[in-house]
């Protein structure tokens, strides 16, 4: 049940791109057509996940020795966000590399999207989160277990349930665009201020979600 | 002369960041609830973007072209990580407020690109005067759009009362009023260029 309501919550209710404010580069760059769409949250999914468990277990190390060494498991923090961002270069570089081996043709439809990714700022944002327990304790639905188990096993939980929000924010604005290409829309608001009006008009709808988890 | 003050101005009008070449939306939504917390979103990225600027020109001759986007992303990561650190220290309030979005920083397009297209090419005074003029076109368009979202969303200005809050539209604080403001002040400043 639990499980359950992380799912809904990061999905639904605190969607990444709608309510979070992550990833809106991607959102309104590679959003013009459905299939690309799908691509890009294909390629997210898997890299998210990912680079949340090897960031978890890297900032984990960073506690541990801080703790060992000066006896202040901060002390190291300062090498957070330059250690994470070169972790997540770096994994999506190796990705790329077994997936042109092990899987050609997934490698041939994710393609272009997995260079992108590195500068996707809701896998960042994301590592970022789950590494902090306050910050994650924020973005789980405030139940007793929840608040008791935090571990890798939540956080990666939330990863995924966040990447399946982004996925589902995505293919559901593409499909917006592609009718909106037909429209006949005054000047001055053609191109991004009108896909911006229509994320906003998305936003709202989600925005009734809010109070279910 | 004349040729500094033309990339200083460069960033704030004909190629402000936002609405000219719509990079670094996620800072620009997220942090604009408030005029006051889109300037020092705007003020953090103007101090990371003239550093990452500065240092990038002055070692483009010893970064090897193979490996310079990951020695760029260094670069910016340490003045991000010293950013974050001050705020901190000695502004804990903005810090709370702005939370995750300063760490973001570094995978804000804006100043990746800077040092990418700009400083990588350019002398260290010419490459401080761009990172000013962009880091400034960032805070004005922040700052402006916090103003608007601010006024109609919960009546105030900088936080100084200007009607009552009850006849506000709470939307513009949240997030779909993000999108909206922005996407009418866009139109509004393509409609002002296209004259």
């Amino acid at each position: 049940m639990v499980y359950f309501l992380i799912f809904v919550s990061a999905i639904l209710v605190n969607n990444i791109v709608l309510s979070q404010f992550l990833g809106i580069c991607p959102f309104l760059g590679v959003s013009k057509k459905i299939d690309t769409a799908l691509g890009m949250s294909a390629a997210v999914a898997f890299v998210l996940t990912v680079a949340t468990v090897v960031t978890y277990l890297l900032q984990q190390l960073l506690n541990y020795m801080g703790q060992e060494i000066f006896g202040d498991p901060n002390t190291f923090l300062f090498l957070q966000t330059i250690l994470f961002i070169l972790v997540i270069a770096a994994l999506v570089q190796m990705i790329e590399i077994m997936l042109k081996k092990v899987s050609p043709s997934l490698y041939q439809a994710l393609g272009v999207f997995l260079p992108l990714i590195t500068t996707n700022c809701c896998i960042l944002g994301v590592a970022l989160i789950v590494a902090d327990p306050a910050q994650l304790m924020q973005k789980l639905p405030s139940t007793e277990e929840v608040t008791l188990g935090y571990n890798l096993l939540n956080g990666t939980l939330y990863a995924l349930a966040t990447a399946i929000g982004f996925g589902l924010a995505l293919v559901l604005f593409a499909g917006i665009r592609e009718q909106l290409a037909l429209a006949k829309v005054p000047k001055a608001m053609q191109g991004t201020p009108v896909a911006l009006l229509t994320a906003g008009l998305l936003a709202m709808a989600f925005m009734g979600f809010s109070g279910v988890a | 002369m004349n040729n500094a003050l033309k990339t200083l101005t460069n960033g704030i009008l004909k190629e402000n960041p936002t609405f000219a070449l719509v990079l670094g939306m996620c800072p620009t939504l997220a942090t604009t609830t408030s005029a006051k917390n889109g300037m020092f979103m705007g003020l953090a990225t103007l101090f990371v973007l003239v550093c990452s600027n500065v240092v990038i020109s002055m070692l483009k001759k010893l970064i090897p072209d193979k490996v310079r986007i990951p020695a760029f992303i260094v670069v910016i990561a340490t003045f991000v990580t010293i950013v974050q650190f001050l705020l901190k220290a000695y502004a804990p309030a903005v810090d709370e407020q702005l939370g995750l979005f300063i760490p973001l920083i570094v995978v804000n397009c804006i100043v990746l690109g800077r040092a990418e297209a700009f400083a990588a090419k350019n002398s260290v005074g010419l490459s401080a005067l761009d990172g000013i003029g962009m880091g400034l076109g960032f805070t004005l368009s922040l700052t402006v759009l916090g103003l608007v979202r601010e006024f109609l969303g919960s009546g105030m200005i900088f936080g100084a009362k200007i009607y009552d809050g009850s006849y506000a539209t709470l939307i513009f604080v949240l997030a779909p009023g993000a999108f909206i403001a922005l996407a009418y002040l866009m139109a509004i400043v393509n409609k002002i260029n296209k004259k």
